[in-house]
C-alpha cells in the first residue's frame, strides 16, 4: 500500500518536470536552429573570414562535452545578465546544438544542386534572396532526417541542465527520491517518462519526414 | 567406364516449388549422367535459377525427390551442408567474398569446410587458380578484378571443394560481351576434363559446341530436351522453335 | 594574466590526474560496449525471433533515455534492489551498457549491408550458417562499421563528462573541485574545454589512422 502511494506521489511529482524538459528542448532546438543555419550559410556561402569563424565554432564546440559548454556559458551569462537557470541552461544547450546543426545544414546546402543557385541568380535574385527563397526551403527538407536525429539527442541532453538547477525530469526525480527514499522507483519512473517522450518525438518526426519528403 | 550401365549422378523426380502464391516449379523431372553437360534454356521466370537452388538445397523443394549419386538428398535428416560440398555453384553476380583476395576466396572453404591445413589449402588454391588462368591475380581483391576474372575466381572457388557436379547460374550474363569468352573457355575446358555440369545460359554458341543435351523449360516443367543439333535444327514443339529462334537472333544481333 | 598563469600552474596537476580517469572510463566502457554490442548486434540480425525482440527492447531502452538518468538509476537506484556499486564500477557498467546498445545498432546496419549474395555463396560451398557469419559476414561488417565505431568512441569520450555527477574524480570532477577552491569557474572550465579538445582531437587522428590500416580495396570506400 505504501509502495503504491509512493508510486503515485513520485509519478505526479516528476510529471510536472516533463513540461520543463519539453520547454528546455524546444528553446534549445530553436536557438540551435538559428545558430546552425546561420553558421552553415556562413560556411557555404560566406567570405573566407566568415567561413573560418563558422568552422572554428563547429569544430571546437563539437570537441567539448555539452555539459562543459553548459557550465561555461552558464557562468558567462550570469556575469552579464540576470537570467533564470531555465533560460541560461536552454541557451547554453542551444549554443552547443547549433554546432551540430550547422554540420547538418552545411551538408544539406551542399546537397542542393548548384544549378538552383545559378537559376535563381539568373532571374535577378540577390545571393541572399536566392538562399532564402530557393536554397533554404530545399535544404530544410533534405536536412529533416538528420535534424530529427539531432532533436532526439537534444531531448536526451536536456537532462544536462540538471547541473545548473533547472527543475526538469531528472532534477524532480532526485528531489522526490530524497522525500520517498525510493531512488530506484523515482529514476525508473523518470526513465519511462523519457522513453515515452523520445518514442513520441520519433513518431512525430517520422510523420513530418513522410509529409515533406522532397522528390529530386 | 562402360557406356550404358552407369548410374545417373543426379535424378530429379517431380519437384514442386512455390514462393507464396507464385508456383515456380510444377513437377520438374530430369536425369543427368556422369560427365554430361546439360544446358538449360527457357524464358525468364521459367524456374531455371530456382531449379539450381533446389538441387543444392539453398531453397529446398516443397515436394518431389532428388537423388545425388544414389543418396536421396531431399530425405529428412540429410545435412544440407554436406550435400553442398559435393555440388559446386557459380552465380550470375559472382558473389566473391569481398574481404578476401582471389587466393583467400578459394582457400577459405578448403580451410574452414574441408578442414585442410593452411599450407595444403594454399597449394591447392594456387592449383585451382592456375586451372582458371589467374595465378598472377592471386593477391588481388575482388574490387581489383574485371568481371571475367571475378567469375573465373568463383569457378576456382567452387572447384576447390572438389565437387562431383557443377551448377552454373547464367555465369556470363552480368559480363560485358568482350569478357564472356574467357569464362566460357574455362567452362569448356572443364567439360573436356569430364566435369558433370548443369548450365543455365543463353550462350547458344556454347550450347552447340559443348552441351551433351539442351533442355528447354517453361512454366516450371521440361517442354522438350535433346542433343543440341536436334534442338536447334528440328525441335518438336513450336514453343521451343520460337524461343530458340528468338535468342539466336538476339545472339547474332548483339555482336 | 599573471594570476591566470598561477591558476594554470595550480590546476594542471589535478586536471592531468582527472584526464587519466576520463581516459580509463572511456576505454573500459568502450570495450565493455564492444563485448556487449558484438553478440547483441549479431543476435539482432541472425538470432531467433524471440531473441531479436528481446535485444531490440534493450537497445530501445538505452538509446531512448538519457545517459544521466541511466547513471543515476544504476548508482542510486540499484542499491534498493540490493546491488550496491562503487562509483567507478557504476560508471563502467552504465556507460558500457549504453555504448553496447549503440554499437549493436551500428553493427546491425553493417551486417545488413553486407548483402545476401555473400551468405548464399558461403552456404553454397558447404558452410553452416554460423560458420558463414563468423568467417564471411562478420569480418566484412566489422570493417564497414569502423567509421561509425570511431564516432561512437569520440561520443563516449565526451559523454564520460557526466560521471562527475556521481562524484567520480574525472576531468570534470577535478574541475568542479578546483573551481570552488579558487572561485574561478570560467577560466577553469575553459582550461578543461581545451583538455577535451586535445583528447578528442588526438583520438580522432588515431582512429583515422586505424581506419586506413584496415582498408580493403572496394570494401570500405576509397582511402582518405
Amino acid at each position: 500500500m505504501e509502495f503504491f502511494q509512493n508510486l503515485v506521489t513520485t509519478f505526479n511529482f516528476i510529471l510536472q518536470g516533463v513540461w520543463v524538459t519539453i520547454g528546455v528542448t524546444a528553446v534549445a532546438l530553436a536557438v540551435g536552429l538559428v545558430f546552425g543555419v546561420t553558421m552553415a550559410m556562413a560556411r557555404v556561402y560566406g567570405n573566407p573570414f566568415l567561413q573560418t569563424v563558422a568552422a572554428i565554432y563547429s569544430v571546437i564546440v563539437r570537441a567539448v562535452p555539452v555539459v562543459v559548454i553548459i557550465f561555461i556559458l552558464f557562468f558567462v551569462i550570469a556575469r552579464f545578465v540576470n537570467l533564470s537557470p531555465f533560460w541560461a541552461g536552454s541557451l547554453a544547450l542551444g549554443f552547443a546544438s547549433g554546432a551540430y546543426q550547422s554540420e547538418i545544414f552545411r551538408g544539406a546546402f551542399r546537397a542542393v544542386p548548384p544549378g538552383q543557385m545559378i537559376a535563381a541568380r539568373a532571374i535577378g535574385m540577390s545571393k541572399l534572396q536566392a538562399i532564402q527563397s530557393i536554397i533554404l526551403p530545399q535544404a530544410a527538407r533534405l536536412a529533416l532526417p538528420a535534424w530529427g536525429n539531432e532533436a532526439t539527442l537534444v531531448l536526451k541532453d536536456s537532462t544536462l541542465v540538471f547541473v545548473v538547477g533547472v527543475p526538469e525530469i531528472l532534477r524532480r526525480a532526485q528531489q522526490v527520491s530524497a522525500r520517498t527514499l525510493e531512488p530506484f522507483l523515482a529514476f525508473s519512473v523518470a526513465m519511462l517518462l523519457y522513453l515515452v517522450l523520445t518514442l513520441l518525438t520519433t513518431q512525430i518526426l517520422q510523420w513530418f519526414e513522410r509529409r515533406y519528403r522532397l522528390q529530386m | 567406364m562402360s557406356s550404358t550401365a552407369i548410374a545417373p549422378i543426379l535424378r530429379i523426380e517431380n519437384i514442386h516449388k512455390s514462393f507464396g502464391k507464385t508456383r515456380v516449379l510444377t513437377g520438374f523431372s530430369l536425369t543427368v549422367q556422369p560427365q554430361e553437360v546439360v544446358v538449360l534454356v527457357g524464358p525468364s521466370g521459367s524456374g531455371k535459377s530456382t531449379l539450381l537452388r533446389c538441387i543444392n538445397l539453398l531453397s529446398p523443394p516443397d515436394s518431389g525427390r532428388i537423388w545425388l549419386e544414389e543418396q536421396e538428398i531431399t530425405a529428412p535428416g540429410v545435412n544440407p551442408d554436406k550435400v553442398r560440398q559435393r555440388i559446386g555453384m557459380v552465380f550470375q553476380d559472382f558473389n566473391l567474398f569481398n574481404h578476401l583476395t582471389a587466393l583467400g576466396n578459394v582457400m577459405i572453404g578448403l580451410m574452414k569446410v574441408r578442414k585442410m591445413p593452411k599450407k595444403e589449402a594454399h597449394d591447392l588454391a594456387m592449383f585451382e587458380l592456375e586451372r582458371v588462368g589467374l595465378v598472377d591475380r592471386a593477391y588481388h581483391y575482388p574490387a581489383q578484378l574485371s568481371g571475367g576474372q571475378k567469375q573465373r575466381v568463383a569457378i576456382a572457388r567452387a572447384l576447390g571443394m572438389d565437387p562431383h557436379i557443377m551448377l552454373f547460374d547464367e555465369p556470363t550474363s552480368a559480363l560485358d560481351p568482350e569478357l564472356t569468352g574467357e569464362v566460357l573457355e574455362v567452362m569448356q575446358q572443364l567439360a573436356r576434363e569430364g566435369m558433370t555440369m548443369i548450365v543455365v545460359s543463353h550462350e547458344m554458341g556454347f550450347a552447340r559446341q559443348v552441351a551433351s543435351r539442351v533442355v528447354f523449360m517453361e512454366g516450371g516443367v521440361v517442354v522438350e530436351e535433346g542433343p543440341p543439333a536436334q534442338m536447334f535444327e528440328q525441335p518438336l514443339h513450336e514453343r521451343t522453335r520460337a524461343f530458340l529462334r528468338k535468342i539466336s537472333d538476339m545472339d547474332s544481333g548483339g555482336r | 594574466m599573471e594570476s591566470f598563469l598561477q591558476l594554470l600552474h595550480n590546476a594542471v596537476p589535478s586536471l592531468l590526474q582527472g584526464t587519466g580517469v576520463t581516459l580509463q572510463i572511456a576505454a573500459i566502457s568502450l570495450l565493455l560496449g564492444m563485448a556487449l554490442g558484438l553478440p547483441v548486434g549479431v543476435g539482432r540480425v541472425y538470432g531467433p525471433r524471440w531473441l531479436q525482440h528481446l535485444l531490440a527492447a534493450y537497445i530501445t531502452l538505452f538509446q531512448g533515455t538519457p545517459l544521466l538518468i541511466q547513471l543515476f538509476l544504476v548508482y542510486y537506484g540499484l542499491p534498493d534492489l540490493g546491488l550496491t556499486l562503487d562509483r567507478m564500477p557504476a560508471a563502467f557498467l552504465t556507460l558500457g551498457l549504453n555504448s553496447g546498445a549503440y554499437q549493436a545498432e551500428y553493427l546491425r546496419g553493417a551486417l545488413q549491408s553486407v548483402g545476401e549474395g555473400q551468405m548464399t555463396a558461403a552456404r553454397a560451398i558447404g558452410m553452416g550458417k554460423w560458420l558463414a557469419v563468423r568467417t564471411i559476414i562478420l569480418p566484412q561488417a566489422l570493417r564497414l562499421v569502423l567509421p561509425a565505431w570511431s564516432n561512437e568512441a569520440i561520443a563516449m569520450l565526451k559523454y564520460t563528462a557526466v560521471v562527475f555527477l556521481i562524484a567520480v574524480p574525472d576531468l570534470m570532477g577535478q574541475a568542479k573541485i578546483l573551481s570552488s577552491r579558487y572561485f574561478a569557474p570560467i577560466p577553469i572550465y575553459m582550461i578543461v574545454a581545451v583538455f577535451y579538445i586535445v583528447l578528442v582531437g588526438a583520438t580522432y587522428l588515431i582512429l583515422r589512422q586505424l581506419e586506413r590500416r584496415f582498408h580493403i580495396p572496394g570494401l570500405t570506400g576509397e582511402a582518405h
